[in-house]
């Protein structure tokens, strides 16, 4: 796959079969990491869960940072009509990441750690992924030109591309000895910077979405409309103010809790538009429901309804204080990341890259066996986790609590459900991706 | 929406939320704490070790292992470093050196004596917030 080739593809598709590749390796690390759960002592001296969980974990949010950006660069000359500013800068910031990718990767193997949650690497190795950054703010600013008359997901992508730079490097101030002379003061800035972060690679996939719906009904109406700005604005708002939820029960200042409580509550209006659109949404998917990235964005619509109520009970102190520390969160975290961000990306790659792909065609079938077994997997997955959360929840309430590894015996059932139903959902994203991968034939070229 | 009325929010946003980060990194919630130099190292030893992985502070972490917030003054300094040094049927043993082990020792009493993560200690209140 040179990336050079003048004749080759765009440098954005290599961005998603990177991406791809990730996602691969992320939910094979995450059964692993399942069976490590299930039976005690799984791989200890090789492949210990301090590795397995970083592997998975790392592997998943680069799968939806990158495939997010790769997207976004198919997307952007797209809307714009022409290329990106330098595919030159893109190649370089690819080159890096991957680079980055790789460091990474061999250090988890052989136990080099920073040891800060889903970060889990030195931060040495944050510099390609930040000068990365850098260049991609450079080549997507030139590319725009600027936001007079521009339809909402240009202002997303920028939200986006700016404020990861700025939460990703908030997240690295803990290598002052300033932030993290006290426990509290660092577990404060390093839950608000990731909290935050989330929500700015939302900006972009958010965006991407837009605008593949914009593509799908072949009108920009609604990108352009004062309601997308003002949900636009109301996700901005919650990505700079509703970090706190993560620390409820963090010692830190008790007004970081009150903003927080308050500002996740203005999502009620993003979950109340779900349920008055409802009708209109089922009649929409009736209407494109046999195109494939339209069925992966349908997906995600269900799993934003189902991952943002779950999200607004937990942002209530009152709830989160049950639920804080057990498998809901995991819950909440794997709808959101997987339901919500992977669907997504799905449909963005199956749009740009599976369009004209025969081998997608031709494996239709199961490609779609694959998206209904992730989904159906998915949903036990998450509901195993919900169990789970809810035995740990009340153990943790208990006066008279058993040993800490009793109450795991207890939730063996729930693990044994969630690894299987996780086995399947890996299972489903092989089937799915790997269609992607092959080169058309030559006779389908020339058609 | 008109294009300078959403230049003006974004700015709004942008200065409101500048102005927060500022204000917390100039007033954390500990202020004038001198660093301790051992609780900083075993900080280090925490992450470099990957702790974080299976094991919770303040609910924060991996699921695999207990939280241990408050692990120093429940059971004490012998017993962690028995785990540590001798593993579980499900964590491998650490290879610590002595003055890493004190560290880290340090740093998990540093943790305990920030506050408590049991939830049974918080008091909730009737319009959803809670206290500690």
């Amino acid at each position: 796959m040179a990336l050079s080739n003048n004749n080759s593809k765009p440098v954005s598709h290599y961005f998603l079969f990177f991406a791809l590749i990730l996602l691969a390796c992320g939910v094979t690390y995450g059964t692993i990491g399942g069976l490590q759960y299930l039976i005690p002592g799984y791989l200890k001296e090789t492949l210990s869960f301090e590795k397995t969980r970083p592997l998975h974990v790392s592997s998943v949010v680069f799968w939806i940072i990158i495939a997010a950006v790769g997207s976004m660069l198919s997307y952007l000359p797209q809307h714009t009509g022409k290329k990106i500013y330098s595919s030159m800068l893109a190649r370089i910031q690819l080159m890096l990441m991957i680079g980055a990718a790789l460091a990474i990767t061999i250090g988890y193997y052989a136990g080099i750690f920073g040891g800060r949650e889903y970060w889990e690497f030195p931060p040495l190795f944050s510099l390609p992924i930040i000068i990365g950054w850098l260049l991609l703010i450079y080549n997507y600013i030139s590319s725009i030109g600027n936001l007079f008359k521009q339809p909402v997901y240009v202002w997303m992508w920028l939200t986006g591309v700016l404020f990861f730079l700025f939460t990703y490097l908030e997240s690295l101030l803990w290598v002052i000895p300033y932030f993290r002379s006290h426990v509290i003061n660092d577990m404060t800035i390093q839950w608000k910077s990731y909290g935050s972060m989330v929500g700015s690679w939302n900006m972009l996939i958010y965006g991407c979405g837009i605008f593949l719906m914009d593509k799908i009904s072949g009108e920009k109406k609604y990108s352009y409309s004062s309601i997308a700005f003002l949900l636009y604005f109301i996700g901005l708002f919650n990505l700079m103010f509703n970090w706190g939820h993560h620390i409820y029960t963090l010692p830190t200042h008790a007004y970081v809790k009150h903003i927080s409580y308050i500002v996740s509550m203005t999502e009620l209006l993003l979950l109340g538009r779900i349920i008055y659109k409802w009708k209109d949404s089922v009649s929409t998917a009736r209407k494109y429901f046999y195109y494939l990235p339209f069925r992966f964005m349908v997906a995600a619509d269900i799993w934003i309804f189902l991952t943002l109520s779950l999200a607004l009970a937990m942002s209530v102190p009152a709830i989160n204080v049950f639920t804080h520390g057990t498998h809901i969160t995991v819950a909440h975290t794997m709808g959101a990341t997987i339901g919500i961000n992977t669907f997504m990306l799905l449909a963005f790659v199956f749009d740009i890259l599976g369009e004209k792909s025969y081998y997608v065609k031709q494996n239709r079938k199961s490609i779609m066996i694959g998206f209904w077994s992730a989904n159906i997997s998915l949903f036990i997955f998450w509901i195993s986790l919900i169990g789970a959360g809810i035995t740990k929840a009340i153990w943790q309430m208990k006066s008279n609590q058993e040993i800490f590894g009793e109450m795991m015996k207890n939730l063996w059932p729930y693990f044994l459900s969630f690894v299987i139903a996780g086995f399947v959902l890996a299972t489903a994203f092989w089937i799915m991706i790997v269609p992607l991968f092959r080169k058309n034939p030559q006779s389908a070229n020339d058609k | 929406m008109p294009d300078k009325k959403k230049v003006v929010i974004f700015l709004l946003l942008v200065t409101a939320y500048s102005s927060y980060s500022a204000y917390l990194y100039l007033r954390p919630p500990f202020q004038a704490e001198p660093i301790d130099e051992l609780a900083d190292k075993g900080k280090i030893v925490w992450q470099e070790n990957n702790c974080t992985a299976c094991h919770q502070i303040y609910g924060l972490g991996g699921y695999l292992g207990p939280d241990l917030t408050n692990v120093y003054s429940k059971r004490g300094a012998e017993y962690i470093k028995a785990f540590v040094k001798g593993g579980t049927p499900i964590m491998p043993s650490f290879k610590l050196s002595e003055e890493d082990m004190s560290a880290l020792l340090v740093f998990l009493e540093h943790v305990d004596q920030s506050g408590s993560s049991d939830p049974r200690n918080f008091r909730i209140h009737f319009n959803g917030t809670i206290e500690q």
